[in-house]
């Protein structure tokens, strides 16, 4: 169990951490998220009493790492895999770090079997992959069958292989009842591992939830919707009677539609009543990326810009249309799905919050004032240039985009 | 990869059910041993002889002792050169002059390259006592350092003397023997260990190096552009006290009026290791890694 209480620590004038306080409990796999430089690896180091907070105290089970009783038997991390001398083999990496804890040597042995490197144990680490490298620190970190599990972006460099493997082997360390807190910037790869979320941005705390929760909280599911192509007037009738049930109904730019607010039976009772036939009705979750992606959108300190190759380029020749634009490039906000709650909290709700009825199965938040509308809906606006000429199907659906506008915002109110 | 997975059970949270409840907990079957300065030195020994630098810094060490102590043997013994009532054991300090960049080198690297991998992170999650990995990395690294001087200085005397017989070279006493071996190699061994200590401090192998060996060198190149009569006390100041002529002093009989004599280096420089090993453990204790 780590805790931490009002960490903050300052380098000069930098604020690298500011006032975190969290939990990370055995018995899970809490994953700790945020942009580059928004103090995940500052905080490990914290942890593990390598540096000292200027303000407040982190614990490793009621312990400042420091004082921890037997420290490398309770604790292993991960925090750089090239942090080891270059000119050093595997094995004599791992018994040097095996003779300080008072480990026994044949346990060096077992953890280079463990991470697959026992071939390669007496090859100097200087040449090792990435991969290579990152498996060897994990056997650092494995080395005192610890009860407590540190891993910094512990999947970089890892074949498909190694990917799988590091996933499996945080879920297991965590049903053994271990406490194991790992932080990456792989949403996809979070989202299968990480059963809590740990999100921090310029230094601090923005979530402390479930990955479920944090979900949920931070980008709406929705159902999709989509009525035969070539009776654009069932759009509509269903449009009008789904709004009517309760539902909040957004178009899509393909004619699909995007219900939230309704579950999908529910849905497909509202279609069949109004006798309209449907081509797809399908739930969709939204995913961890996204849900990610528009909670740190404002925290993010390191963003790209499009290159413009100013003066470089060559005049495009007369009639030419310029390339489009890879979406998300340069284009802040791009990727933020709808938000949960207008006018709300920027950031999710603390889970089990009172008078809150739980989110609907689509996510929906429940309760009043809770529609979309209002917000630009960054996946129904029309691609910037030409992309409504170029689809063909689209072209008949415009009409029922300003239909459907309205009657959000009135719903809203 | 070949590692068998057990069967997840899906670990469902337990203590969001039941928060304040007491958290499942791991014990390992490995028996857990507290640790001591025993176990920091076994790995700073592992880390210290499993580097190339190590046979590197010392391979070429001991090579430029007994290298140039015995070429300057075979000179002066078949020169025939007077060497009347002189010491023959003072042959071998060219040799371990030229031997202290080598010592120098590995003291710096003993610690400095662990902040240049990085691995110092590694060991000091490994050991948070900080002061007993600078301690286990003194201790090993002075013996190696002493045991390696002293061989190689024992076995250049040893040869060195029926080279010189036909010089007229006295035959040492034992202080001078007892000098011309151990008191050279405690005194390069602390050189070393002061380089190690620097090392700490610094944190940098290069910025390190650069300054013992600026050290070692400057007091000489400085005496050497005193012109002034008016600085003629600390030119002779800094030419005594400069490490190359307080290494020459454990070959010498003389006790001369000013400067160190005797075994005065060996204080001396146990003293400014003692103040700088004082210095790299407070600010070890209170730096962030």
């Amino acid at each position: 169990m780590i805790e931490a209480v009002g960490l903050t620590k300052r380098y000069g004038d930098k604020t690298a951490v500011y006032n975190l306080s969290f939990q990370v409990r055995p018995g899970a796999v809490t994953g700790f998220l945020g942009p580059n430089g928004s103090g995940k690896s500052t905080t490990m180091r914290m942890i593990l009493g390598l540096d000292n907070p200027t303000a407040g105290q982190v614990t490793i089970g009621g312990y400042p790492y420091r004082k921890l009783p037997n420290a490398p038997r309770q604790v292993g991390a991960l925090l750089d895999a090239k942090a080891v001398h270059g000119g050093r083999h595997a094995r004599n990496h791992l018994l040097s770090l095996a003779q300080l804890s008072g480990i026994p040597a044949r346990r060096v042995d077992e953890v280079l079997g463990v991470v697959g490197l026992q071939d390669v144990a007496k090859k100097r680490s200087k040449g090792f992959s990435l991969g290579m490298g990152q498996r060897l620190g994990i056997a650092a970190a494995l080395l005192g069958d610890p009860q407590v599990l540190l891993f910094d972006e512990p999947v970089n460099g890892l074949d498909p292989e190694g990917i799988l493997w590091v996933r499996n082997l945080m879920k297991s360390l965590a049903a053994e009842g271990r406490t194991v807190f790992v932080s990456s910037h792989l949403m996809s790869e979070m989202a299968l591992t990480a059963d809590h979320l740990i999100v921090i941005g310029r230094g601090q705390l923005l979530s402390d939830m479930s990955v479920k929760d944090f979900i949920s909280a931070n980008s709406a599911d929705f159902a999709r919707v989509r009525t035969p192509d070539t009776e654009p007037q069932l759009r509509e009738k269903l449009s009008s009677a789904l709004t009517g049930a309760g539902g909040h109904v957004l178009p899509e730019q393909d004619g699909a539609l995007r219900v939230t607010g309704l579950p999908l039976p529910r849905i497909s009772d509202i279609a069949h009543d109004t006798d309209v036939r449907l081509w797809e009705l399908s739930p969709h979750q939204a995913s961890l990326e996204e849900a990610y992606m528009r909670m740190t959108q404002g925290a993010v300190d390191y963003r790209s810009t499009i290159d413009q190759k100013a003066g470089l380029m060559e005049p495009l020749p007369p009639g030419a249309q310029p390339p489009m634009p890879v979406p998300g490039q340069g284009q802040p906000g791009w990727y933020a799905p709808p938000p949960p709650q207008q006018g709300g909290q920027p950031f999710a709700m603390p889970q089990g919050q009172p008078g809150l009825p739980p989110a609907g199965p689509y996510g929906a938040p429940a309760g009043p004032g809770a529609a979309p509308a209002g917000q630009p809906n960054p996946y129904a606006q029309p691609a910037p240039q030409g992309a409504a000429p170029a689809r063909p199907t689209a072209a008949p659906a415009q009409p029922s985009a300003p239909a459907a506008a309205p009657t959000k915002s009135e719903d809203a109110r | 990869m070949s590692t068998p997975q057990p069967p997840m059970p899906q670990a469902g949270p337990a203590w969001q059910a039941a928060p304040g409840s007491s958290y499942p907990t791991y014990t390992s079957p490995i028996p857990v041993v507290r640790t001591h300065l025993g176990h920091a030195l076994a790995s700073e020994w592992t880390k210290i002889r499993s580097v190339r630098s190590t046979m590197w810094t010392l391979g070429v060490f001991v090579l430029l002792v007994v290298g140039i102590g015995l070429l300057t043997g075979a000179l002066v013994g078949s020169s025939g050169s007077e060497l009347q009532g002189e010491n023959p054991l003072a042959m071998g300090f060219f040799g371990l002059l030229l031997g202290t960049m080598c010592l120098i080198t590995l003291g710096v690297l003993t610690t400095a390259s662990e902040y240049g991998t990085g691995m110092i992170r590694t060991t000091m999650t490994a050991c948070p006592s900080r002061g007993r990995v600078l301690a286990a990395k003194a201790i090993v690294f002075f013996a190696v350092a002493f045991v390696v001087t002293l061989t190689a200085s024992v076995f250049v005397a040893l040869v060195q003397i029926p080279l010189l017989e036909g010089t007229g070279a006295k035959d040492p006493s034992g202080e001078e023997w007892l000098k011309g071996t151990v008191g050279v190699s405690l005194y390069l061994a602390l050189l070393g260990l002061l380089s190690l200590v620097v090392g700490s401090i610094i944190r940098h192998s290069a910025g390190a190096i650069t300054i013992m060996i600026g050290t070692v060198l400057a007091p000489l190149v400085i005496a050497l552009f005193m012109f002034s009569e008016s600085l003629e006390d600390v030119r002779q100041a800094l030419f005594e006290y400069s490490i190359p002529n307080q290494l020459s002093v454990f070959y010498s009989n003389s006790l001369t009026q000013t400067g160190p004599s005797g075994w005065d280096p060996l204080w001396i420089i146990l003293g400014a290791t003692a103040a700088a090993f004082a210095a790299a453990y407070a600010l070890l204790e209170k730096r962030d890694v």
